[in-house]
This record gives C-alpha cells, sequence and structure tokens, in this order.
C-alpha cells in the first residue's frame, strides 16, 4: 500500500497532488500545514559537549528533507523546517520539544541523541502528542507511540555482535569497559547476560569511566594482566580519542587483540586517527563504505552538500531515515494527523535506505540488519559481516533484565 | 581484591601502576602550573585555562599538518617546533587578553572570573568556527607511539616518558625564573604585598602582564603535550579544568611546591585506587579524601605567610 500510494504520488505534478489531499482533510488537529507548505521540528545540539556528534545528524536530516522537497514534497506541500538547539542540556530539550510542539504547531520532530536528551522530551511529546524520530542506537526498555527509533536497541547490536565474535574468534573471556551513564551500563548489563547465561564464557573485568575522562593507564594495565580475548569498549564521545591513543601506546596491537565496539563510528575515528585504531571491530548497523547501490548515491549527496571531508557514521544515516520514513507514513496514512501516523507506521518500508531495505515493526523500532565492520586506517570499515536477515526490533527482551 | 594474581604479578602491578601515576601527575602538573602562576600571582581565577591549552592543541594540529604537506622529512620533529608555536601563540593571546581584559578588572576578583569564563565561551566558539565542531586528530610521528619493554609483564610507555619529561624541564624553567630572575623576584614581592611593591618601585601592572602571558604560554605547551593522550575538539577544554582547578586549590594556589604536592598526591591516590575499585570509584574516592584534607586545611597543603 505505501509503495503504491508513493509511485502514484511520483506521477501527479505537486499541485495536483495538494488539491486531491485538501488541508481540511490531512490535518484535522491544526498542525501546520497549509495548502503548499508542512512544517517540521529539527531539535538537536549544535552547542555544547554533544555538539559534536548530532551535527551530523542535523546535515543527514537536512540532505534528506531537500531531497524530498526536489522530489515532489509529501502530499504535494514542500517541507519547511524549524530548527531549534538543545545546547547539550536535557532541560532545554525539553523546552524547546514543548516551544516546537505547542507554538509552532509541527507536524513532526527529527531530533536527540543521548538517551538522557529523549528521555526529557518523552512526556513533552505524549502530553502534547507529537511525533518524534529518534536516530540514535540506544538501550531499549522503551516504547512510545509518540516515537519512531531509527537506530538500533540494544539486542539488534549486542547480541549478533556477541554471537560473531564468540563464534569467529573462539572468544572465552570478556573486559567490559563503558562510560558512566545509561547507555553503557544497561548495554553492558545486556551483554553480561549473554555472555555468561548464553555463551557460557566468562566477563573478566567490567568498569566505568565518568564522561570526558582522559587518563585509561590504568585500566589497561588490567587489560595486559587479565588478558582477556575481546576486549569489548562502549566509551563514548571524546574520551574515546584518550582510550585509544593510551592503548596504542601502550603496545596493544589491536590486530592481534580483539577489540569490539558499539560506540566508535567513522565520526569518532576522525577525532581519534584512523592509525590508532586500525583493526578493532565495530558492531552497528551502517558503514558508510556499504557497497550498495542506495548508499553510493546517499554518500554522494551528502558529501556534495556538506563538503567532500565529511564523513557518515551509523547515526548520521539513521537520522536521514528520519523525514524520509515519516513521508512514505503520511502517505501511507493519507494525513498529517499524529495518531493516524502512529496508527499507519508499523509496516511502513522504506526500500531505498542507503543501509538497506528497512521496515518499521509494531514496536516503533526498525527491522535492521547487524553488521561488524573493521576499521582500516584511513577512518573507513571494511564490512566482514552482516546477518543474513533483518533483526526483528526486541525492546524488552526476556531474560536480560 | 589480591586474588588471583601471583606475587610477581602483584609486584609488576604495583610498577606499573606507579608509572601510570606518574604519568598522571605530569599530566596534572602540566595542566596546573599556568593556572597556579597566574592565581597564585594576580588571585585572578582565569576560567579560560583549558580553552588556552586547546588553542595549543590546535597549533600543534595546524603544525602537523603543514610539515606533513610541505616538510614529510623533517615529520618526526614536528612537535618540538609544534610546541614552541603552541607556546608563543597562547602566550602573546595571553597578553593581548590581559591587556584588553584583566587589567581593567583587578579591583574585583569576582568579575574576573566571569569575565574569562564569557572569554572561555568565545574562544570555544571561535575554535568551532574555524576548525569545525568535530574532533581533529592529530597525527603523531611514529617514534612517539609504542612502548619499551622492561620485563615480560612491565611496559614503559614512551609519549609517557615524553610527558614526564617536558613537565620536569617546564617546572624546572618555572622555579629558576620565579627564584632566580629579576621577574621572580618582582612576582614573589608582589604576591607578598602588592602595594607595598608597587611603593617602591616594581612595575607590578608589567608583572601581572608577563604572569598572565607566562601563565598561558604554559597551558599550550600543555595543550599541545596533551594531544599525544587526549582529544583535541572545541570544547575538550572543558574535559581538563575540573581536575586543573582541583590540583591548584588542593595545593594552596600560591606556591610551586604546593602544587606539585598536590598533583602529586591526587595522582597516586586516584591511579592506585583505579587498579582496585573501578574508574569511576576512584574518582570519588580521590574527591572525598580532597574534601576531606581541605577541611582540616581550607587553605591549601601549602601556604605562604602573606602580609595584607
Amino acid at each position: 500500500m505505501g509503495t503504491a500510494a508513493v509511485s502514484a504520488a511520483a506521477l501527479l505534478p505537486s499541485a495536483a497532488l495538494a488539491q486531491q489531499f485538501p488541508t481540511a482533510k490531512v490535518n484535522t488537529t491544526g498542525l501546520a500545514v497549509t495548502d503548499t507548505e508542512v512544517t517540521v521540528g529539527i531539535l538537536h545540539s549544535v552547542t555544547g559537549t554533544m555538539a559534536i556528534s548530532e551535527t551530523g545528524s542535523v546535515q543527514a536530516e537536512k540532505l534528506a528533507i531537500e531531497q524530498i522537497n526536489a522530489s515532489g514534497g509529501v502530499l504535494g506541500r514542500k517541507i519547511k523546517f524549524i530548527q531549534e538547539d538543545g545546547a547539550s542540556d536535557w532541560p532545554t530539550f525539553a523546552e524547546k520539544a514543548k516551544k516546537l510542539l505547542v507554538n509552532d504547531k509541527v507536524a513532526s520532530v527529527m531530533g536527540c541523541w543521548t538517551s538522557a536528551s529523549r528521555k526529557a522530551v518523552l512526556p513533552v511529546f505524549e502530553q502534547y502528542n507529537g511525533m518524534l524520530y529518534y536516530p540514535t542506537f540506544y538501550e531499549g526498555l522503551e516504547q512510545s507511540k509518540n516515537v519512531i527509533y531509527t537506530g538500533q536497541e540494544a539486542t539488534q547490536q549486542i547480541i549478533a555482535g556477541l554471537d560473531w565474535v564468540a563464534k569467529e574468534k573462539g572468544a572465552k573471556t570478556f573486559y567490559l569497559l563503558g562510560s558512566d551513564y545509561i547507555w553503557p551500563r544497561t548495554s553492558n548489563k545486556i551483554a553480561r547476560k549473554h555472555i555468561e547465561n548464553f555463551l557460557k564464557t566468562k566477563v573478566v573485568g567490567e568498569e566505568y569511566f565518568p564522561l570526558g575522562h582522559t587518563q585509561f593507564n590504568s585500566v589497561i594495565n588490567k587489560i595486559k594482566l587479565t588478558k582477556p580475548d575481546v576486549i569489548y569498549a562502549i566509551i563514548v564521545g571524546g574520551s574515546n580519542v584518550a582510550f585509544y591513543k593510551q592503548l596504542k601506546a601502550a603496545g596493544v596491537d589491536l590486530n592481534k587483540q580483539t577489540l569490539l565496539t558499539i560506540s566508535v563510528t567513522e565520526d569518532e575515528i576522525d577525532g581519534i586517527g584512523g592509525e590508532n585504531i586500525a583493526g578493532a571491530y565495530a558492531c552497528m548497523k551502517y558503514f558508510q563504505s556499504l557497497d550498495n547501490p542506495n548508499n553510493k548515491q546517499f554518500v554522494g549527496a551528502f558529501k556534495k552538500m556538506w563538503g567532500e571531508k565529511t564523513v557518515i557514521g551509523d547515526v548520521t544515516q539513521a537520522a536521514y531515515l528520519g523525514p524520509w520514513l515519516w513521508k512514505l507514513t503520511v502517505e501511507k496514512a493519507g494525513s498529517f494527523d499524529i495518531d493516524k501516523i502512529a496508527a499507519a507506521s508499523p509496516g511502513v518500508e522504506f526500500k531505498e535506505a542507503p543501509e538497506g531495505y528497512v521496515k518499521v515493526h509494531e514496536n516503533h523500532h526498525l527491522w535492521s540488519k547487524t553488521r561488524v565492520g573493521r576499521a582500516k586506517t584511513n577512518g573507513q570499515y571494511d564490512l566482514i559481516f552482516e546477518t543474513a536477515d533483518l533483526v526483528e526490533p526486541d525492546p524488552f527482551p526476556k531474560g536480560y533484565q | 581484591m589480591f586474588g588471583g594474581f601471583t606475587l610477581e604479578e602483584l609486584g609488576s602491578i604495583f610498577a606499573m601502576q606507579a608509572f601510570s601515576g606518574l604519568i598522571l601527575f605530569s599530566v596534572f602538573l602540566l595542566m596546573a602550573l599556568g593556572l597556579a602562576i597566574i592565581f597564585g600571582q594576580m588571585g585572578v581565577i582565569n576560567m579560560a585555562h583549558g580553552e588556552f591549552m586547546i588553542l595549543g592543541a590546535y597549533m600543534t594540529y595546524l603544525t602537523s599538518n603543514v610539515f606533513e604537506q610541505y616538510v614529510p622529512l623533517l615529520f618526526s620533529a614536528y612537535f618540538f617546533v609544534a610546541m614552541a608555536i603552541a607556546f608563543v601563540v597562547s602566550g602573546a593571546l595571553g597578553l593581548a587578553v590581559e591587556w584588553l581584559l584583566i587589567r581593567r578588572l583587578y579591583a574585583r576578583p569576582l568579575d574576573t572570573l566571569l569575565a574569562t569564563w564569557g572569554l572561555s565561551l568565545i574562544m570555544q566558539q571561535a575554535f568551532r568556527s574555524i576548525f569545525g565542531a568535530r574532533e581533529v586528530g592529530v597525527q603523531l610521528p611514529n617514534w612517539m607511539m609504542g612502548s619499551l619493554p622492561v620485563t615480560d609483564t612491565i611496559d614503559v610507555q614512551i609519549n609517557g616518558l615524553f610527558v614526564m619529561g617536558l613537565t620536569l624541564v617546564i617546572t624546572g624553567i618555572v622555579a629558576l625564573l620565579l627564584f632566580r630572575s629579576r621577574w621572580g623576584l618582582q612576582v614573589r614581592a608582589v604576591v607578598t604585598n602588592r602595594t607595598m611593591s608597587g611603593a617602591v618601585g616594581i612595575d607590578t601592572r608589567r608583572v601581572d602582564r608577563l604572569t598572565f602571558g607566562l601563565g598561558c604560554g604554559i597551558a599550550g605547551v600543555a595543550g599541545s603535550a596533551f594531544t599525544m593522550i587526549g582529544s583535541t575538539g572545541p570544547t575538550a577544554g572543558q574535559l581538563y579544568i575540573v581536575d586543573t582547578f582541583l590540583v591548584v586549590v588542593f595545593g594552596g594556589a600560591q606556591s610551586l611546591l604546593g602544587t606539585i604536592a598536590s598533583a602529586l598526591t591526587i595522582s597516586q591516590s586516584q591511579s592506585t585506587l583505579e587498579f582496585f575499585l573501578s574508574g569511576s570509584m576512584a574518582k570519588v574516592l580521590t574527591l572525598l579524601i580532597v574534601i576531606g584534607l581541605l577541611m582540616l586545611r581550607p587553605q591549601g597543603l601549602f601556604v605562604l605567610k602573606v602580609r595584607r
């Protein structure tokens, strides 16, 4: 149904399409939709500590919006966006979300990165009935009719990755490392359960460091002493730069010592330096180097818009899916109304996604493949494994809590 | 706590932890030196200290790029040039800031706090506009990476040794300047009694400006050194600043010896605790120790007798 509507829409000039869907009919709840325009919100941090990460998301969302507009818009209407800055501050995120929903009446919002910011805006979206497209891989344990999660939840990323490393590398012992906040702790809890109860192997160390920590010499000493088969590192942000530089300086050779991460994308490697992380494995759903026509087109368009030197990480791609999934859902529902979009979302398919075919699950997460890449000195990942099928999202996994 | 390790392993644990502690000590001391000089001599709390460090780091990044592009043959030596450039640029900016901003606020210490905080925000935004929001990767010459094996289980990191050596040299130079130069004599006089120093003909304004410039220059060199171990991004300075303040306040702010002793105490307790507890716990306990000691000695570890 979704695709049929899209191809019908593509044949009609957008003005005719807009007439076919009169505003009064497709917008019964007073959203910012006119006969020619529809307004959406972009809500990310462009200042503060998260700006480094969220810049890519903003760029991807703007690219998607531009492409959608160039191909005729949504139900014949051009997308206009209002961008707000969450400033890496969770109360600010909530305040700006309220402003977008109440004052600007936006038809949907693409935004947030950290779980903390998502948790802060969630009650706002539920109270004022908005729709949020959230792009980051995250710890799961959440589901809302007002959110579409376009990144992976924990089981899609962690379990498939651990299975792969256990099988391919014969790994028996794991050292878990992370930054000290909700996402790494919850993710490692799932990882530990999987390692101990399902793989029947051992965790020889688990440790957390404050955000922004820059001294990893002690833990590197411990790693050298306990000699784990796998270092499982989910440190976030700038700390990564310190960690990988010190690891290399301490003589840990990632070509001999297996390291698996779920938090270092091509974006982070820019700061770490490819030569410091080459040989490490990353488990996520997207790498810039994915070899398929959709992705080639996407990477080309992204670089054309934002510069040859930009890199595209997992979350950037997931952010790019947001506006497209929203457009497809609106066209499937034949309406901009939030309730109708929420109801129409399950089953929406996006075949042209750079990561390949994706589909929205009833729990508002995406079916997606899990992939493992190996870091190269040029800052890109070589794809070395992908699941044969799409992995079903399961935000509330049994036996892992 | 010691379970599972043989005696030999425990021996190398302590050796390696002691070495990690020494690296941490050098890092703390490098970070805190500039801040301590400025605070000790002028009573100005420089909230932009972290940004001066990052300025040094960005200078290193630029230098490495220039060397890579134009004189790749000399790449292995670029780091020394980079440190000199970092010192000069950060120091020059420090002098300019002192002249434009700080000297107008000497009578109002709280205002200098606000003004330098504003300055730090301006500098962060400037970095973001010039270098982009993302971290930049500073490439290191090969000889700085890797480690020297001492025994089977003990390795000595080359860049750790480098930072330690650098810290030694800079601390030595600062000590020489403070205790053997005319400027140092004037600084010590001004710290002891600013009004009287002025009355006997010391140009306190000039002493202040030089001190501020020197403090900022040292921050730049520290930042340059930190590209080996840390990240270089517009807000990375914030990562260092809390530890830096901790060292300075704990040390007593006005003496070189205090800063050294405080950096040593904090780094060794943190490094030891980190091995036997987790990273976050070590930080919490270190903070608690510092707070506890500060309750006993609010003025810090070492204090100069100052006439007011």
